[in-house]
């Protein structure tokens, strides 16, 4: 009796559940499928949901007509850029705070974190005036600054957050045998550090890659990553429904993939610790 | 003496990321300071002069100001309502055993990874076209008149679009919140008689307690800075009524290029931001503690 109770109850909960998920997921899947319809057919009444002409011809339009593999590599570049200087400046960082903490410590991080909570727009004109009078408007060398400075909190606070994990009994062992920094280093804390810092990486890989204030307001035509050169989609080649969706799902597909594999890291990150 | 040999390294190991910091904050908040006590115009190189607090007084007497504060709020307030009450929702549900959960829960996080301009193309198109988007297909089959939601309706449009992008996160945290509670204790309760309503109102809701404040404090830091998904879909229009501060500060600095207005109210900006920053900063520091 109780089992006929829970069978039926998971069933509905199976039910429920997967409606709600489609019906989240829908847009995603429908821009995925619209990338591979005729523009004739993505703007049809009655839409056709499966049983089209299935084409590749956009993407390819894609490529020919707005130069898409530049816009993407610009992304590559950016996201790549600022998460690999960042974790550069901020490993060292996290790690003596979280090893050798001082009475400053637990100030400096909450500082940092203040930093974070500055709205961008509250310096938009003085980065924009910056850049203007330094030649980075529109250069991948700007952006990849600017969004490694806005991330670079985050950085060193997930960093933080794992490297605290890490037992300082264990460096203590390795110091009383007599191992040097360097030693330290490479052979006990790299491989017990590897993953947190992976985590981290992709985390911000991901937020770099979305970012939109910022590419916006500071590229064009040259330096423009896809979260700006989408925009161009807006009003005057509005109707183009096809190519809009294949350049769409071409830029959010390999960060989709990521995500999914850092869920969890995501939560961690992105409050701070606060959530575990 | 190997403590201040470490102390020393540790010094070093440090520097560079809080010397970035400090320069990336201290230049740029220096300079929005200063312009914003300056009548300072892009198109007029050459005639800046000290206007005191004359910014200040212009950005805060424009009605639009009244109207972007007020759309900022209602746009923060509207999407905090549909991700804190929709994500409590979701994450019970694909907290309960069910077949397909991992994947669900895939589905349910997606829309978080989509960049914001995709996100606000394709809604503003695909969905909400008045002509071809599938709202109006959707509304013809009931027999509707099919709504133009940006033009009349733009910003319950907007918060609609950018909840899309935050009820995931929120379900996220949530639920990451939900797989710590104690199951004993729930069923403790259970034994006891509780029904379902009661231990969620007494022992589940407390124990989110922490987890709900989270994603309302840091929400509202980045909703506050919504940008990108006005920009692509209404410019903030018609008139003001999707522009929220973000967006009047954008129009004031690159489109009318007037540099102390738009500092200053960079200013305010950042004031309203920092109110919500004293209370998560806390928090977060209680949480280093333990």
């Amino acid at each position: 009796m109780a089992r006929e109770v829970t069978r039926r109850r998971k069933i509905t909960f199976t039910v429920i559940g997967w409606l709600i998920g489609l019906t989240l997921f829908f847009p995603i899947l429908w821009t995925i499928l619209t990338s591979f319809k005729t523009e004739g057919e993505a703007i049809a009444t009655p839409p056709s949901f499966l049983f089209f002409q299935w084409t590749f011809e956009n993407y390819f339009e894609v490529q020919s007509r707005s130069d898409y593999l530049k816009h993407a590599m610009n992304s590559v570049v950016i996201s790549l850029g600022s998460t690999g200087l960042g974790l550069l400046v901020a490993i060292p960082a996290a790690w003596s705070m979280a090893f050798s903490p001082t009475r400053r410590t637990k100030d400096v991080l909450m500082w940092m974190l203040s930093t974070k909570m500055l709205p961008p727009v509250g310096v938009l004109v003085p980065i924009y005036l910056l850049f203007r009078d330094f030649d980075l408007l529109d250069t991948r060398i700007g952006l990849v600054m600017v969004l490694m400075l806005m991330n670079l909190p985050i950085i060193v606070w997930m960093l933080y957050t794992y490297f605290k994990e890490i037992p300082g009994e264990i460096l203590e062992a390795a110091r009383m045998d007599g191992a040097t920094l360097g030693k330290e280093i490479a052979y006990i804390l790299a491989p017990m550090a590897v993953p947190g810092i992976a985590s981290t990486l992709l985390l911000n890989i991901i937020l770099a890659w979305n970012e939109a204030f910022w590419t916006l307001n500071l590229t064009a035509a040259d330096a423009a990553p896809l979260s700006a050169f989408i925009a161009s989609y807006s009003s005057p080649e509005g109707l183009f429904w096809a190519k809009l969706s294949a350049a769409s799902t071409l830029a959010i597909a390999p960060i989709l993939v990521m995500g999914w594999f850092s869920q969890k890291q995501l939560v961690r990150g992105l409050t701070f610790g606060a959530v575990k | 003496m190997a403590t201040l040999h470490t102390r020393t390294n540790a010094r070093v190991m440090m520097s560079p990321a809080v010397l970035m910091l400090l320069v990336w904050m201290v230049i740029p908040l220096g300079m929005t300071l200063y312009f914003s006590f300056l009548r300072y115009n892009l198109l007029m190189p050459g005639m800046e002069e000290f206007t005191g607090f004359g910014n200040y007084e212009f950005f805060l007497t424009d009605p639009a100001f009244l109207d972007a504060l007020f759309n900022t709020l209602l746009l923060v307030g509207g999407v905090l309502l549909v991700t804190v009450v929709g994500g409590t929702f979701l994450a019970l549900l694909i907290d309960q055993p069910f077949w397909g959960q991992g994947i669900v829960r895939l589905l349910v996080i997606a829309p978080f990874f989509v960049m914001p301009t995709v996100s606000a193309l394709v809604w503003k198109n695909m969905f909400m076209h008045p002509v071809n988007g599938l709202f109006a297909w959707i509304a013809h089959g009931f027999g509707l008149e099919p709504v133009d939601w940006l033009a009349v309706l733009p910003l319950f449009s907007i918060t609609m679009i950018v909840a899309w992008g935050w009820l995931p996160f929120a379900t996220l945290i949530i639920l990451t919140a939900l797989q710590s509670l104690d199951q004993e204790q729930k069923e403790a309760a259970e034994m006891d008689g509780a029904g379902s309503v009661s231990i969620f109102l007494y022992i589940t809701l407390p124990h989110l307690a922490r987890a709900l404040t989270v994603v309302i404090l840091i929400e509202t830091i980045f909703l506050l800075s919504v940008f990108a998904e006005i920009l692509v879909t209404t410019n903030g229009g018609p008139g003001t009524a999707s522009t929220n501060i973000s967006y009047l500060i954008y129009a004031q600095a690159l489109l009318q290029f007037d540099v102390g207005g738009a500092s200053a109210g960079g200013v305010v900006a950042i004031i309203l931001a920092n109110i919500v920053a004293i209370f998560l900063i806390r928090m977060i520091g209680k949480n280093l503690e333990t």
